[in-house]
């Protein structure tokens, strides 16, 4: 092993749980990661000892939680490489990030026959805004197909990006193929038709070391709970000039800069995009998962991911009737299978893996457009993180074979 | 609880070979259901004549449970009142713990008077299952209301 798994898994408290009189395999992380005491006491220190709103009190306590809320912010910053920490607006979430550029960028700068071009294995979250905008606005959506090895078909990129296409949004990592995204060319493209770009990173950013400036888009969205951080708070990453220049999606205090009976002006990015109180405590803990990962080393979280990832492939090959619908190669994909076992339903195979402990996930993912492409109606779905053992793999490959049992597959 | 009273061979058989599956030409009473959350589905057509079934057809897709649960009752409820048809869907109900009240059932072995569908009683151990064998009652129950005869 790469990492020092048995060490941290003794900072998940939830690890050492029990289901249904098993030790819990927890193999949903896809769709929301564990949390290490560091990330619950970051938070609890916060309400015990440094609670206030931030922003706005004059007294010592409220610019301790201010000084605590921009350090989340800055650690933030570091561990995505932003030039600079102005540049992450803090949002509820991936969707709530991708949501801000719909409605701040989208709705003001589209027009009747403009273009968003999607990919056909978006999570809904990169597929619903735009299909409001587009609603708003009489732009139109154009999706890039997939190849038959899961990864987004580029070949006809050319004829399909033109001057019409103002805004290419693809996830970095897909959640339910595990296939990582053509940035570069995807980037490339857009720039040279000076199409925006926007990279749902809600997976891509807890298992791959990403460096934003690198990576060259325009926006990036991703979620602090699927990185051992709490629900309720994520980031919006953009390039400054394009934060300036965008609406907020939302009105309120602490967005300000100064408001009359008729007209408000806004505050600095980023504040200008975080209308009302934040989710001080959220922010805190997000800073401290950045922390856990980077003492872990994004690096060795990748190798990591690799390595399980070959093995859950390796292993669940041998299973006869089973078919894996991701990439097999693994400098592709991130560390998300998905997978169906002859007829057996997805459903019902994750109330088999559930009696032995294992929880994964089963059903569409929030991808109906991608599971229409596979022809399937839902898939049950592994994902690891950084906490995920070997031995825990063979627990799921055992599961399924009781699974083949029960049904009478051979 | 065990996985085998969940998975009976009556569940598997009905899963893998549904009866009365497909579509009537002119069904009298129709309807269709859906579990949003786990994308189960099922679409229900009979034919009435005085009140009573005298054909009936599903189809649908979902896990074995929510299948198994519509073959049994397509292939129940021929033959059937409609009334009786509500008292069945009112002991099935009651049988996975939906309903309360008294339908008339022997409180050890609730599912006696209700023959291939006892095989559904292991469900009511899976509370996250319920709703799937539930699903056809359920449509059922909207189709039979939706008949304006
Ligand atoms: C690829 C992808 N995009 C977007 C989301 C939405 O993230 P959130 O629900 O945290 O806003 C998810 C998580 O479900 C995801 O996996």
């Amino acid at each position: 092993m790469t990492l020092d798994v048995e060490r941290i898994r003794k900072d998940f408290p939830i690890l050492s749980r029990r289901m249904n009189d098993k030790p819990l395999v927890y193999l949903d992380s896809a769709a929301t990661t564990q949390k290490p005491s560091q990330v619950i006491d970051a938070m609890s220190e916060f309400y015990q000892l440094h609670n206030a709103s931030v922003h706005r009190g004059a007294y010592a306590l409220a610019e301790e939680a201010t000084a605590l809320y921009e350090g989340a912010r800055q650690k933030v910053a570091d561990f995505i490489d932003a030039g600079s920490a102005r540049e992450i607006v803090f949002t509820r979430g991936t969707t709530t990030a991708i949501n801000t550029i719909a409605y701040g960028w989208g709705l003001n700068n589209l027009k009747s026959g403009d273009r968003i071009l999607l990919t056909k294995m978006e999570h809904h979250s990169n597929v619903v805004p735009w299909q409001i905008i587009c609603r708003h606005t009489g732009a139109e959506l154009v999706y890039l197909p997939i190849t038959d090895d899961y990864l987004v078909d580029t070949s006809d990129l050319e004829s399909i990006i033109d001057e019409r296409v103002r805004i290419v949004a693809f996830s970095g990592m897909s959640n339910v193929l595990g296939s990582l995204g053509p940035f570069a060319e995807l980037v490339a493209a857009a720039r040279a038709v000076d199409a925006i770009t926007v990279v749902d990173a809600a997976q891509l950013i807890p298992h791959i070391p990403t460096s934003v400036q690198a990576l060259g888009a325009d926006f990036v969205a991703f979620s602090a709970h699927k990185m051992l951080g709490p629900t309720g708070i994520g980031a919006l990453w953009g390039r400054m000039e394009l934060l300036e220049a965008m609406e907020p999606a939302e009105g309120g205090g602490s967005m300000i800069r100064d408001v009359q009976l008729h007209e408000s002006t806004w505050a600095d990015v980023p504040q200008k995009f975080e209308a009302g109180t934040p989710p001080i405590a959220e922010a805190i803990g997000f800073g401290a998962a950045v922390d856990y990962l980077s003492a872990l080393d994004m690096e060795q979280v990748r190798a990591h991911d690799i390595e399980i990832t070959r093995y859950a492939l390796d292993r669940l090959a041998e299973i006869p009737s089973l078919t894996v619908y991701g990439p097999d190669d693994s400098a592709a994909r991130g560390g998300v299978v998905s997978f169906t076992l002859a007829d057996i339903h997805p459903h019902d195979l994750a109330t088999i893996l559930d009696h032995q402990g294992i929880a994964l996930r089963a059903g569409h993912h929030c991808a109906r457009p991608l599971m229409q492409v596979l022809d399937v109606p839902a898939t049950a779905r592994v994902s690891f993180y950084v906490y995920n053992t070997i031995d825990e793999v063979d627990a799921l490959i055992a599961g399924l074979h009781e699974a083949r049992r029960l049904f009478g597959v051979s | 609880m065990s996985l085998e009273e969940l998975y009976r061979q009556v569940i598997l058989d009905h899963y893998r070979n549904p009866r009365r599956s497909g579509s009537i030409e002119h069904p009298d009473a129709t309807a269709e259901g859906n579990n949003p959350l786990c994308g189960d589905e099922v679409t229900i057509e009979v034919v009435l004549d005085e009140g009573v079934v005298t054909d009936a057809a599903v189809r649908g897709r979902g896990c074995s449970i929510s299948q198994a649960s519509a073959s049994m009752m397509a292939d129940r409820i021929v033959g059937m009142s409609v009334e009786e048809i509500a008292t069945l869907t009112r002991q099935v109900k009651a049988m996975l713990d939906i309903e309360a009240g008294d339908p008339g059932l022997d409180s050890d072995r609730p599912g006696a008077v209700l023959g291939d569908l006892e095989a559904l009683a292991g469900v009511k151990q899976f509370p996250v299952r319920i709703k799937c064998a539930d699903l056809p009652w359920t449509t059922l129950e909207e189709a039979l209301a939706s008949d304006v005869v």
